[in-house]
């Protein structure tokens, strides 16, 4: 009895000093360089984002000559620092949308501005030949989002033209990086506003959908919603084609297994190194325990080892004891 | 001699099975491929049966150490240091050799000793030691939020995860010896008489 209150006590201590770090500590600080970040175009920008930059925006009133203050709605704040963070900080506001958008109040023409693609600028770049750009339009196409293009879906939706960053690339964190990628689907997703002006459907609740899921919690934490809902392919880094629901990853083996499904897609990124410290899927480790796909073949080889050591003695005795039974006839 | 309550009894219908059931839905989990995703249970359905089992296990658990606590059975698990090392040996000797020679059981039953010296003692670590090891990171496995997240730079859950494991295979190792030395009564089946009817059959009788 002594011995398990100690153990409940220790357990206890053990669980009090939880941190939430992961041991993503490794190198790689090029998510740091955004602090320092200073644009050629700062003053420029200065003249949208003193609008755009926060809730509150002021304009004189030209006919009554008065200084007006107002709400920016939401949707059109641009966090300042997330913009120098994101891939195309190095832009001016100005290079995307009209020139004219520094004259307030906006002309109603440029609601109909013509806004670009990502491959206007992408396409066939060999400066960005690595990420795929072509390939992953292809697989868009096919995906299930694809069919509301006319209600106005585009890569933007998913990529915040103004706060979009590169993350699973240069993951650190891997922590972060799957609520990164996972705040992208449920911008939509847990969020009917943002949702209803693309479909007419009634709104889906996610957290129901996949009641199937045993500690949901803990696995919207570990895993993407795109390691289940996208056709998984080699050659892109990020896979892009979002299957119809029918189609999504049910069976927990995809994952819980030796060959688990998450070395090509959450750990593609890292899987050169295959096995550590005698661990099947070794780097799955460093972020989170899988099991079924965390293997460690010492382990294994050592428990079948002990265990047919005691069949084996266990086989013997009963020999030992038959031959006794034999001599007492 | 009626050595066996019907507590204990009932204890150990219930625990037998239960152990049976985690040990198979547990290698069932450890050793899923995609291949064959169905290894003798789905891992979905090997997931829930196992917390099934777990929870009626926790429960039992409680109900072995709350009775050896309350009645008398619990003194057949108290050791004395006075000779602990010598008595094992002296017992394994017997085991070893000395039964196949037609010697007298060193530690006979009775009422005051119901189990010999390497009984006693396999089933002090056993129930004493592997047991709670078993149940606490069992828990700490069902309710990842509660685990450590980093011990010295190696995540939390995976050390959980292994000495659930390594608990779950001694436990296993355990049960196969368990269940050979209880063919080692009067005659291979009276202990197994005897914890279904109460009553132990000794080789005098
Ligand atoms: C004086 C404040 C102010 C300034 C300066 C300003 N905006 Fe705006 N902007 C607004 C407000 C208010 C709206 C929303 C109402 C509207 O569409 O007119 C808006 C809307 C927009 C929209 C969305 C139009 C649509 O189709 O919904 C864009 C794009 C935009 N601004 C870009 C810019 C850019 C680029 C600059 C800098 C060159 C800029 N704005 C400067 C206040 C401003
Ligand atoms: C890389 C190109 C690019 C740059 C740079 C850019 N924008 Fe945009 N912006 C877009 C696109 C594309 C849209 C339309 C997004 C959509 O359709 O969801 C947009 C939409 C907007 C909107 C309307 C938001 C909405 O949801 O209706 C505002 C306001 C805006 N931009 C302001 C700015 C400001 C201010 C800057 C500079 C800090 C800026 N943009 C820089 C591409 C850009
Ligand atoms: C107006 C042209 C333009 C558009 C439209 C555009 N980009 Fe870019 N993008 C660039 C340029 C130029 C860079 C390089 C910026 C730099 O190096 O500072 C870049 C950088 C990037 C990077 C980072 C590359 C790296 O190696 O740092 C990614 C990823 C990216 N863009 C993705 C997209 C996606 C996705 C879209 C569409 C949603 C898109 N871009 C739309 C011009 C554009
Ligand atoms: C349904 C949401 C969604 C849509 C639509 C979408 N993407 Fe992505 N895309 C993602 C996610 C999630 C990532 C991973 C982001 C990360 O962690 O870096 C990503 C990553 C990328 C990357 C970086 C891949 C890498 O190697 O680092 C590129 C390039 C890209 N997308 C281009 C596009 C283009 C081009 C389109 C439109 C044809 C598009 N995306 C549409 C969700 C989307
Ligand atoms: C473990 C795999 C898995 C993960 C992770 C996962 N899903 Fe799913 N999801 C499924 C499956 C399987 C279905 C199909 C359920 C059904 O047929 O009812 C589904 C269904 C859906 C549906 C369609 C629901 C409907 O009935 O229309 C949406 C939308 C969805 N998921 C979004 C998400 C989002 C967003 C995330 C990330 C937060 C996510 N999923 C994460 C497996 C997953
Ligand atoms: C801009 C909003 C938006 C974003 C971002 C978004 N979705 Fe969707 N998604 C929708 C809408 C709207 C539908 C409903 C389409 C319809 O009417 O059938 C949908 C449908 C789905 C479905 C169901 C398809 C079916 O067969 O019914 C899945 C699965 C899904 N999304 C997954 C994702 C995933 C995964 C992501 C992130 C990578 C994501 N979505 C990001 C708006 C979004
Ligand atoms: C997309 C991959 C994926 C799929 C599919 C998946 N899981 Fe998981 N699961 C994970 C990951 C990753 C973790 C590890 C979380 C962590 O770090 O603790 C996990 C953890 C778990 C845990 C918790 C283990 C613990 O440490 O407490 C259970 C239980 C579980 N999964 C059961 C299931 C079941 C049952 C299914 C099928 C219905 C399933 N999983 C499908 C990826 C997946
Ligand atoms: C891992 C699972 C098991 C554990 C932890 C366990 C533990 C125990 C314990 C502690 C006792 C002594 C009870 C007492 O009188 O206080 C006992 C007795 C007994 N058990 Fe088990 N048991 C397990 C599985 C089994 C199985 C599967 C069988 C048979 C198929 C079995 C057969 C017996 C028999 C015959 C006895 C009576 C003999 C004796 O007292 O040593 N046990 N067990």
């Amino acid at each position: 009895m002594f011995r398990i209150i100690i153990l409940l006590s220790l357990i206890n201590l053990l669980s009090l000093s939880t941190s939430g770090n992961s041991l993503y500590k490794s190198g790689n600080d090029k998510v740091k360089d955004s602090v320092t970040f200073v644009s050629r175009f700062e003053s420029d920008n200065i003249r949208c984002f003193k609008c755009h930059g926060q809730e509150k925006y002021e304009y004189t009133n030209e006919t009554v000559g008065k200084q007006v203050r107002d709400m920016m709605c939401s949707e059109r704040i641009i966090p300042k620092k997330e913009f120098y963070a994101s891939n195309h900080r190095s832009f001016s506001c100005t290079d995307c949308h009209s020139e004219q958008y520094v004259k307030f109040p906006h002309s109603g023409e440029l609601r109909m501005e013509q806004k670009f693609n990502c491959i206007d600028c992408h396409g066939g770049d060999e400066k960005f030949a690595k990420y795929h750009f072509e390939e992953i339009v292809t697989e868009y196409q096919k995906s299930t989002h694809f069919k509301m293009e006319d209600e106005g879906f585009s890569c933007w939706k998913c990529h915040n033209p103004h706060t979009y960053k590169i993350t699973v690339r240069n993951s650190t964190n891997l922590k972060e990086t799957i609520a990164y990628d996972n705040a992208i689907c449920l911008n939509c997703h847990s969020d009917y506003s943002r949702f209803q002006l693309l479909s007419d459907k009634a709104e889906i609740n996610i957290i129901q959908k996949h009641e199937w899921l045993p500690n949901q919690a803990l696995h919207f934490a570990n895993v993407r919603c795109i390691e289940c809902h996208t056709k998984y392919d080699n050659n892109i880094p990020v896979s892009h084609q979002i299957m119809p629901k029918g189609d999504a990853v049910r069976l927990c083996n995809e994952c819980h297994s030796k060959n688990s499904i998450l070395m090509a897609s959450l750990y593609k990124f890292e899987s050169k190194e295959h096995r550590r410290y005698g661990f099947f899927n070794g780097i799955i480790l460093n972020a989170s325990y899988v099991i079924g796909a965390n293997r460690n073949e010492y382990l294994n080889l050592l428990s079948l080892v002990i265990f047919f050591g005691v069949i084996i003695i266990i086989a013997l005795h009963i020999i030992f004891r038959i031959r006794e039974i034999n001599k007492n006839k | 001699m009626y050595l066996y309550p019907k507590w204990i009894r009932v204890w150990h219908v219930i625990n037998a099975a239960m152990i049976l059931i985690l040990i198979v839905t547990g290698l069932s989990m450890q050793y899923t491929d995609k291949d064959n995703a169905s290894y003798v249970v789905g891992f979905a359905k090997a997931v829930r049966w196992h917390n099934f089992a777990a929870i009626v296990l926790i429960l039992n658990y409680i109900l072995f150490v709350t009775g050896n606590l309350l009645t008398n059975n619990g003194r057949y698990y108290r050791t004395s240091r006075k000779d602990f090392l010598l008595n094992l040996r002296v017992q394994f000797k017997y085991y070893s050799k000395g039964m196949f020679k037609g010697e007298k059981h060193p530690f006979p039953v009775t009422e005051e000793r119901k189990f010999n010296p390497l009984q006693k003692f396999t089933y002090i670590l056993a129930m004493y030691v592997a047991m709670p090891l078993l149940i606490i990171s069992g828990i700490g496995l069902l309710l990842p939020e509660i685990v450590i997240t980093t011990i010295f730079g190696i995540s939390g859950l995976i050390l959980t995860d292994i000495l659930h494991i390594t608990m779950g295979f001694l436990l296993s190792i355990f049960m196969v010896i368990h269940i050979y030395t209880c063919t080692l009564g009067a005659k291979p089946t009276s202990l197994f008489r005897g914890i279904i009817t109460g009553y132990h059959i000794s080789e005098e009788e």
